[in-house]
C-alpha cells in the first residue's frame, strides 16, 4: 500500500477553443515527465470524444473506462492501463459511447484523490469549451496549463478560459503557445509569441513550434516526446516537462539560424534574434 | 508587401500587426463585458452630461477602455471647446 502523497501535481491542460492541441500536449507531456522520472496518470476527461488513449498507442488496451469507474462497474485499479514501454505512464481512458452530463465535479474529485496515493503526477486533458466537461476537469486542480495558438480566435478563447479560472483561484495559469511558425512570424504573417504573452498576461512555460514530426509520430500511437531525438516540437516538449519540474530551463530558438544571421551574429555578437528566442 | 515598403515603412501593415491590434481590441471588450455599441451610448450619455456645464467639442470626445495587465478601465478624453473667443473682457 502507498503512503498517501500530499505532493501529487494535479494539472488541468484546457484551452477554450478546440482543436489547439490539448490531446497532443497532455500526451507528450505525460511521456517526458515519466521518462524524467515521475509517476505519472493521464486522465482523459473528454467523454464521449475519447482521442488520449489513440494518441499514446493504447487504444487497444482499454477495458474499462472513466464512466465505469464513477458507476461503480469497475474498480479505479481496472480502468487504468499502463503504457507499452514506460513503466511510469498510466491512463485513465475516457468514455466513449456516453456523454458529458455521466460525470460530475465530486466525481472527479474523488477519483484523483485516490490516484494521488500512487502517483507524482496526474495530468487531466480537459475537453473544449467552458461547460459541464471544462468544470469537472479543472475541479480537481491545483495547476493548469493553458493551451493557445497564435491566432486571434484561439488567443480570445484562452483569455476567456484564463478569466475563469483566475475566478476559481485554481492559482495562476500558465500559457503553452503550440503551432508558432517561426518564418511567418519573421514576415510579420503572425502573430508572435511577445504579442500573445503580453496580451494575455499570463506567464510562458512552453513554445512548441508547427512540426510535421508531431503527427507522423501520432500516426503511429507514439508520441515525439518518446524519441524528440532532431525535432524542434519533441525538445519543446520535454523542455515543457522540465519547467514544471522546476528546472531553469532558458527558451529555445525556434529554428537553428540561417548562415546569414549566423555571419550577422559574428559581426556584431550584440544583436540577436530576440524575437523568435523567448 | 515588398521588401522596399516595409524597409521604407510604407503600405499596409502586416497581418500580424493587425492581429495583435483587433485581438487588443475583443480581449479589451470581452474582459470588460463592454460591446461598441454600449461605449456609444456611453459616449452619448457623457457629452450630455458634460455639455450642461461646459462646453464640449462634441466631434473630438473619445471614450475607450484600457488595459493594465488584466485590470480593465474605462477612459474618456473629453476636450473643450476653445473659451477664448467668448470669455467677458
Amino acid at each position: 500500500m502507498a503512503e498517501d502523497n500530499t505532493d501529487t501535481r494535479v494539472v488541468t491542460i484546457t484551452s477554450g477553443k478546440g482543436g489547439v492541441g490539448k490531446t497532443t500536449l497532455t500526451a507528450n507531456l505525460g511521456v517526458a515527465l515519466a521518462m524524467r522520472g515521475q509517476r505519472v496518470v493521464v486522465i482523459d476527461a473528454d467523454v464521449g470524444l475519447r482521442n488520449l488513449d489513440v494518441m499514446l498507442g493504447l487504444e487497444n488496451r482499454i477495458v474499462y473506462d472513466l464512466v465505469d469507474v464513477i458507476e461503480e462497474r469497475c474498480r479505479l485499479r481496472q480502468a487504468v492501463v499502463r503504457h507499452k514501454h514506460l513503466s511510469k505512464l498510466f491512463l485513465l481512458p475516457a468514455a466513449q459511447t456516453r456523454d458529458k452530463t455521466a460525470v460530475g465535479v465530486q466525481d472527479m474529485l474523488g477519483i484523483c484523490a485516490e490516484l494521488v496515493k500512487d502517483h507524482d503526477v496526474i495530468l487531466i486533458d480537459s475537453p473544449a469549451g467552458i461547460e459541464r466537461g471544462f468544470r469537472y476537469a479543472i475541479a480537481p486542480a491545483n495547476e493548469v496549463l493553458i493551451v493557445t495558438n497564435p491566432e486571434v480566435p484561439a488567443a480570445r478563447d484562452a483569455d476567456r478560459v484564463i478569466g475563469l479560472i483566475e475566478a476559481e483561484e485554481k492559482g495562476p495559469a500558465r500559457l503553452v503557445i503550440n503551432r508558432i511558425k517561426p518564418k511567418l512570424v519573421e514576415r510579420g504573417e503572425m502573430l508572435s509569441i511577445a504579442d500573445v504573452v503580453e496580451l494575455l498576461a499570463i506567464d510562458l512555460i512552453g513554445v512548441v513550434p508547427e512540426d510535421q514530426d508531431v503527427l507522423i509520430a501520432a500516426n503511429r500511437g507514439q508520441p515525439l516526446a518518446v524519441s524528440p531525438d532532431g525535432s524542434l516540437a519533441g525538445h519543446a516538449f520535454h523542455n515543457i516537462a522540465r519547467r514544471m519540474l522546476g528546472e531553469d530551463v532558458p527558451f529555445q530558438p525556434l529554428r537553428e539560424p540561417g548562415v546569414f544571421e549566423r555571419f550577422l551574429r559574428f559581426v556584431s555578437p550584440g544583436v540577436n534574434a530576440s524575437p523568435r528566442r523567448i | 508587401m515588398g521588401f522596399l515598403e516595409r524597409l521604407f515603412g510604407r503600405g499596409e501593415p502586416s497581418s500580424g500587426r493587425v492581429a495583435k491590434e483587433r485581438l487588443r481590441l475583443v480581449l479589451t471588450q470581452d474582459r470588460a463585458g463592454i460591446s461598441p455599441a454600449l461605449l456609444d451610448t456611453l459616449k452619448d450619455d457623457i457629452i450630455t452630461v458634460i455639455s450642461r456645464h461646459l462646453d464640449v467639442d462634441v466631434d473630438s470626445v473619445q471614450v475607450t477602455v484600457t488595459q493594465s495587465n488584466r485590470e480593465s478601465s474605462l477612459v474618456a478624453d473629453i476636450p473643450l471647446k476653445d473659451q477664448r473667443g467668448t470669455r467677458q473682457g
